[in-house]
């Protein structure tokens, strides 16, 4: 059930690209298409249009609730992306508790945190990133320290659940204990997480976690901010009552009861992530390894998502590669400076001290339960030949191996 | 991705001339691995005529960059080392029908590379001053050093100075908030404050006031205005590779050369309405600036005349 697009390999494309975005599942999209059409009524309204569109928002709340293992369905608030559930919840950690002014999270959070905390930075708050090793791993005795030694001046631990780009899982339970022994306030932007992680938040500690519809087979445009009962809490919207006040703003219908039942699928399909779509991305990783010298997985592969796997092809750049995937009908992403228009390579690959010569290199290939072991058998197929035409282009590489000492030998006038 | 032209994906599935050439005449190596694109250039030089008979090249970097040295070899064999050193990286841009503003940095790589070969075949060494900051502007592909540079050079406060003098700024708008702080930060190291609201005030008190008539001034004052103008935005436009110089005026029309990479590039009316509204100001006058060949006659002279 791929995307019925057609490419000049004349097959259809494979989708590797799941952790951007993913297909929306049809049986979501026929459950929203009423809320377009029949049940268009406000929520919020009197009559029955009204009436029943509060229903299905109930019903959906209700989905998410079960997906996520959180006690009341109350603790669940719509949003309008995974984005700004982030900005939320950091926000509001901030605005609750005026006197504390200091945040901790880390180097590899997504740009939705990360800039955010720069610019925090910027007006005056202080910012203790943690630091990652060279498998993307925190270091929990560095946490603890500035647990308790700043831990009066923190407002917010803001940690990620799982990395976008390596797949990375952090032990954020452990964390939001840790948080909650000093006093602080724990959110996890669990984004890539929710669907392929089982989550029992009613028994955690973590008092705010983010996600986004778009990445479990629900529409791009809605995500949810849970936050645990009792959490101190200031809405960034204020406005109307929608969300008990929380989050105001007339409710997005159509994509909530997507989200509803797109978390509904995916506590089914949890178990066929962590089975039948684990072992398509480790059969990826164990052919492509096989096929090709000089390329490595990156981050904690003993401790990823199911359905992520990032390999970093030496002396040569991940743009170039994506092209030529994409002219063999295969969509993947890049940490490649030049993907993003940015002069440096994904500050994941950076933080991790992957070295320049194979973080322009990095490949991210995330599945979904529609991938197949046909379209796996495809990509190690498609690979090998890429990365060898390429490096046969690149200066670092000479007849059937890197140049030795690529910065001596190519040593050019700048650096 | 990125919107390529038909032309940048044809260059970068087939590139032409990706090769490693035996015993080369001449070697130019740009880029490096930290920035994510290195260029390797190798030419065979007719030691008689000193015409380029073969041109290759290995490049490590993003689909522009491979395009980029590939369209570069073409244009260059055939030509003289002289005729070859003529060519913008503008020129490049034009042959692959076009670059994305993030991605005009790989045609100036070619270019270098190519500046360091002959350099190198020359037995001449070849020092790149070039640094490179993060993209500001994406409508005019000005980065953070250029703007830096050209705040200091000029003592700029304002964010329209800012557009002023090297276009950033002046399309969407985005990246006034990235333009604000670097103004601050450069204000900052002599003292000052930036100030957001000085620059609304000035630019309202602009509209207003009507423009008073340069009468005041000397024949000799309102060139001296003119040329001053000139001088200060040759610097950015020298970094471009480009130039411009003073031709002639005529009344209310100063006619300017454009050379380099500015001229036929598109954003040489921004340059040319750039440089018009800085004399405006400076001079309080309406005046219209018109871009002319090199080889107008009257270059040696400057005719001044006052406006009636
Ligand atoms: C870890 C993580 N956080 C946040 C986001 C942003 O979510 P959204 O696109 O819904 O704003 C993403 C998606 O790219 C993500 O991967």
């Amino acid at each position: 059930m791929t995307p019925p697009t057609q490419n000049t390999s004349g097959l259809s494309d494979v989708y590797l690209d799941n952790n951007a975005t993913t297909m929306v599942d049809p049986v979501v999209v026929e459950e929203m298409l009423p809320f377009f059409t029949v049940q268009f009524g406000n929520p919020s309204s009197i009559h029955s249009f009204g009436n029943n569109v509060g229903r299905s928002i109930k019903k959906a709340r209700q989905q998410v609730q079960a997906l996520l293992g959180a006690e009341h369905d109350s603790e669940i608030v719509f949003t309008a992306c995974g984005t700004e559930s982030d900005s939320t919840a950091i926000l509001s950690a901030l605005k609750a508790q005026p006197e504390r002014k200091e945040i901790i999270t880390t180097v590899v959070e997504h740009p939705a945190v990360l800039s955010l905390c720069e610019y925090l930075e910027k007006d005056g708050y202080t910012v203790h990133w943690l630091k990652v090793d060279g498998k993307g791993r925190l270091d929990l005795d560095v946490y603890a320290d500035l647990l308790e030694e700043r831990g009066e001046h923190i407002a917010i631990v803001s940690v990620m659940w799982a990395n976008n780009e390596t797949g990375t899982i952090f032990p954020v339970e452990k964390m939001a204990t840790m948080a909650r022994d000093a006093g602080v306030m724990f959110h996890t932007d669990a984004v890539q997480a929710v669907g392929k992680v089982p989550m029992m938040l009613a028994d955690s500690d973590i008092d705010m976690l983010s996600l986004s519809g778009h990445k479990l087979h629900a529409p791009k445009g809605v995500g949810v901010l849970y936050l645990k009962r009792g959490t101190r809490f200031r809405p960034l919207l204020r406005g109307g009552h929608q969300e008990r006040g929380r989050r105001a703003g007339t409710e997005n219908v159509a994509s909530i009861v997507a989200l509803g039942k797109a978390c509904e699928l995916a506590a089914e399909k949890m178990e066929y992530e962590n089975t039948v779509v684990k072992a398509m991305r480790d059969r990826l990783q164990e052919g492509i390894l096989a096929a090709v010298p000089h390329c490595f997985p990156t981050g904690d592969v003993e401790n990823r998502l199911p359905n992520t796997c990032n390999i970093a092809f030496e002396y040569i750049e991940g743009e170039a590669i994506l092209m030529l995937l994409n002219k063999a009908g295969i969509a993947a992403s890049s940490g490649s400076a030049c993907t993003s228009g940015s002069l440096e390579p994904s500050h994941v690959m950076m933080a991790m001290g992957i070295p320049y010569t194979a973080a322009h290199g990095t490949i991210r290939f995330s599945f979904s339960c529609y991938n197949t072991m046909q379209e796996v058998e495809r990509v190690i197929a498609a690979v090998p030949p890429i990365v060898a035409q390429l490096r046969k282009l690149s200066p670092y590489w000479g007849e059937d191996g890197p140049i030795e000492d690529p910065e001596r030998l190519f040593a050019p006038t700048y650096a | 991705m990125w919107d390529y032209s038909e032309t940048v994906k044809e260059h970068f599935f087939n590139p032409r001339n990706a090769r490693v050439m035996e015993e080369p005449d001449a070697i130019g190596d740009v880029g490096s691995i930290q920035c994510g694109d290195a260029l390797r250039l190798t030419l065979k030089v007719d030691k008689d005529t000193e015409i380029i008979q073969d041109a290759a090249f290995q490049t490590f970097g993003c689909g522009s960059a491979i395009a980029s040295s590939s369209v570069l070899t073409e244009i260059i064999k055939g030509k003289t080392l002289d005729e070859a050193l003529l060519v913008t990286n503008q020129d490049i841009a034009n042959e692959l029908d076009g670059l994305p503003p993030e991605k005009m940095h790989c045609s100036v790589m070619g270019r270098e590379a190519l500046q360091a070969a002959v350099a190198n075949y020359r037995g001449e060494v070849w020092r790149d001053d070039h640094e490179e900051g993060a993209l500001i502007c994406k409508c005019f592909a000005v980065d953070a050093v250029m703007i830096e540079e050209t705040v200091r050079a000029n003592n700029l406060r304002t964010v329209e100075d800012v557009t002023n003098y090297t276009k950033a700024g002046g399309g969407c708008s985005a990246c006034h908030e990235g333009i604000e702080e670097i103004l601050t930060r450069v204000l900052a190291e002599t003292g000052e404050a930036f100030n957001a609201r000085a620059s609304r005030q000035k630019l309202h008190a602009d509209k207003e006031k009507p423009k008073v008539p340069g009468k005041g001034l000397s024949n000799i004052e309102r060139i001296k205005r003119i040329e001053r103008v000139i001088e200060a935005v040759r610097p950015q436009l020298q970094r471009d590779r480009g130039d411009v110089t003073l031709v002639d005026v005529d009344g209310d029309t100063v006619f300017v050369n454009l050379v380099g990479a500015c001229s036929g590039c598109q954003m040489a009316s921004l340059t040319v309405s750039g440089i018009q509204q800085q004399m405006m100001e400076d001079l309080g006058e309406f005046i219209r600036v018109v871009p002319v060949p090199a080889e107008k006659p009257a270059s040696a002279t400057v005719k001044l005349e006052v406006p009636a």
